[in-house]
């Protein structure tokens, strides 16, 4: 009894319990909602929040409470770099993907540079650095029309490839399995969770942490880099802060994946699960036909619901 | 006006140092008065009673809304729902001022409502972190949400103007002097009200060490809550600021504003991680991204480059005010 009650208490079992909740839920408020094709669309809405949330997942994972606000900002940029420099030809998608990772560990790194070497703490400098990239935007906005995606990014993102399975979902695929290799079977994943439980310890056992922080926020900028890119495929063009919505919500995932914010202490396969969650209970939300101020509250108050399911913190003891 | 900082101990030498430590808003202050200056070589007329009036009640809005995060963040906290505050606070007296005529007790009921709801939402937050134990970044985050709704419920689309009475008196003169500058000494009669309270030094206890806050036999979760009900107080001060600069109601207004407060507690020399805030200095902050704002309009900076020069120019300063703070506090 005790074996089966821990095993319900794992943040992965959660949020898959509370997928499979939500996706009966839907299908009984409006038949069709886990039809595979719904299903499948999800899925390619929840990849977009999962790559995202890949990078965020492993800054917290890092500790100090590390967390990257910037996120949202690079996305929003990769997408506009990338419609400018494909803009609308197959032949354009390498150097866009080139020129959309350089960016994103570009900024990453200057993030990671504060981080480190001047000590800003993580919530500022990202915060800052937001500012920053959204100044960024105005001016490639002002000055160059924004451009198309190519038609072979788009498939990829929205049409089948493998299985009837479009690319955008193998790609999430790929990246569940390479983080759960990096954090479990490299050295690189087990300094991250060293650093993220107990910086200093890390440091006496010869961890380069600052390196390693650095590396973190670089990996955390390329991922968003590679969301705001597959976001561009989505949508076919690039608009407005398109990334925004991605800030707040990759950290929810992370949380709902079980990762605590404290650090050191969780993984990518619940992340993944989470984002699921998130982009599900959104997507009932869209279906169901109540205006918007209803389905605000509701989001909110769901969840925080669903925060009780997960760690809350440790009651004070004398 | 007096810093809320906890007397610490050992006695420091050196003056500059003593001084910094009872005055830990000043780095913020040398900042205000350089940009005040730049803006003065700029364009002289920037430093103008007229303009200077002007950016106060422009402004005024996020000092409340920066004092605001102040004291949550005293206590280690972090509340990214201020901003969803002020817009449902904003909405919630446009409509309760229209729909009673808009008249002077309609005017003051609505306030004294608006303070009410304020001071709800702030309750609710301080539950949801302190009592239920959510961690605060994403908690916030989710009651954000929760209170867009409802002001989206109380005004659906943005518009509603507020009755003339309302922002006449913000915007107009009362003795011969701006009413701005009486909303700035209310405030600083305020601020030092609340920093000879227990309170403010029981957050400051909270935030510096919370186990030893608990094992001294403090209150943790009832200060905690305390605190977002201050933040939620002041939110709604901020809302009726904001109303009297916008003279309208606009259910996302405030959305945009929660990252600024941070950063003006940030700018203020406050440290996020808790135990070591200052009120003034927030103000200060709040000031300085005003004042960044407006010198980089008066630079005469091309118009689809001012967003990217103020971001640079606002995480430079958040930088330099990181950097000071910890000289101040080391």
């Amino acid at each position: 009894m005790n074996a089966v009650l821990s095993f319900l208490k794992r943040p992965l079992v959660i949020a898959l319990l509370l997928i499979a909740a939500l996706l009966y839920l839907g299908e009984s408020l409006s038949p069709g909602f886990a039809s595979a094709d719904q299903v499948l669309r999800l899925l390619i809405v929840a990849s977009l929040l999962g790559i995202v949330a890949a990078g965020q997942n492993v800054i917290i994972l890092g500790g100090r409470e590390g967390i990257d606000l910037s996120v949202g900002g690079v996305v929003s940029l990769s997408a506009i770099i990338a419609g400018n420099v494909m803009n609308g030809a197959d032949g354009g998608i390498l150097p866009a993907i080139l020129a959309c990772l350089a960016a994103g560990a570009f900024f990453g790194l200057l993030n990671g540079l504060g981080v480190t070497l001047l000590r800003i703490p993580p919530l500022v400098m990202t915060l800052g650095m937001l500012g920053v990239l959204q100044g960024l935007l105005v001016v490639i906005r002002n000055g160059i029309p924004s451009g198309r995606a190519a038609p072979g990014l788009s498939a990829f993102v929205t049409q089948p490839l493998v299985f009837g399975i479009p690319g955008i979902i193998w790609l999430w695929i790929a990246i569940g399995l390479f983080m759960a290799f990096m954090l479990n079977r490299t050295v690189f994943g087990h300094r991250i969770y060293a650093i993220g439980s107990n910086e200093h310890a890390a440091y006496m056992a010869g961890v380069p942490v600052r390196r390693m922080r650095i590396g973190l926020f670089m990996i955390s900028g390329m991922f968003a880099a590679i969301a705001g890119l597959c976001l561009l495929g989505y949508s076919g063009s690039s608009f407005a802060n398109v990334g925004e919505q991605y800030m707040l919500s990759s950290i929810i995932a992370v949380v709902f994946g079980g990762t605590s914010l404290a650090g050191g202490k969780g993984g990518y396969t619940g992340t993944m699960a989470g984002a699921l969650l998130l982009v599900i209970l959104q997507g009932i939300l869209t279906t169901v036909n109540i205006d918007e101020s209803g389905r605000q509250m509701v989001f909110g108050a769901t969840l925080l619901l669903l925060m009780l399911f997960y760690g809350r913190g440790k009651a004070m003891r004398a | 006006m007096t810093p809320t900082t906890i007397e610490t101990r050992p006695i420091r030498s050196g003056g500059l140092k003593l001084w910094l430590e009872r005055y830990p808003f000043l780095p913020a202050l040398i900042i205000v008065v350089a940009l005040l200056a730049l803006n003065g070589a700029f364009s002289p007329n920037s430093l103008s009673y007229r303009s200077l009036t002007g950016l106060l009640s422009t402004y005024m809005a996020l000092i409340m809304l920066a004092i605001a995060q102040t004291y949550v963040v005293s206590a280690g906290d972090i509340d990214l729902s201020a901003g969803a505050t002020l817009s449902l606070v904003n909405v919630a007296i446009v409509v309760l001022m229209e729909k009673w005529g808009g008249g002077g007790a309609a005017v003051i009921g609505a306030m004294l409502c608006g303070i009410l709801l304020g001071l709800a939402c702030g309750v609710i937050n301080g539950i949801v972190v302190a009592a239920l134990r959510l961690q605060a970044i994403v908690a916030t985050f989710a009651t954000s949400i929760f209170f867009t709704g409802v002001a989206l419920y109380v005004m659906p689309v943005a518009g509603t103007p507020a009755p003339a009475l309302f922002w006449r008196t913000y915007g107009g003169r009362l003795l011969g002097l701006p009413f701005v500058f009486y909303v700035l000494a209310a405030l600083a009669l305020l601020l030092f009200l609340f920093s000879r309270t227990r309170l403010v030094t029981q957050l400051l206890a909270v935030g510096d060490d919370q186990q030893a806050a608990y094992q001294t036999g403090l209150p943790v979760v009832l200060v905690r809550i305390k605190g977002y009900a201050l933040c939620g107080l002041f939110s709604a001060l901020a809302a009726f600021c904001l109303t009297g600069d916008t003279a309208s109601g606009d259910p996302l207004v405030g959305g945009k504003m929660t990252l600024y407060s941070v950063a003006a507690v940030v700018l203020g020399g406050s440290a996020l991680a808790g135990g070591w805030t200052t009120v003034v200095g927030s103000l200060l902050g709040a000031l300085t991204i005003g004042l960044v704002n407006s010198l980089v309009f008066f630079m005469g900076t091309p118009s689809e480059w001012q967003n990217f020069v103020q971001g640079l120019a606002i995480l430079l300063v958040l930088m330099a005010g990181v950097l000071a703070g910890r000289r101040v506090r080391a």
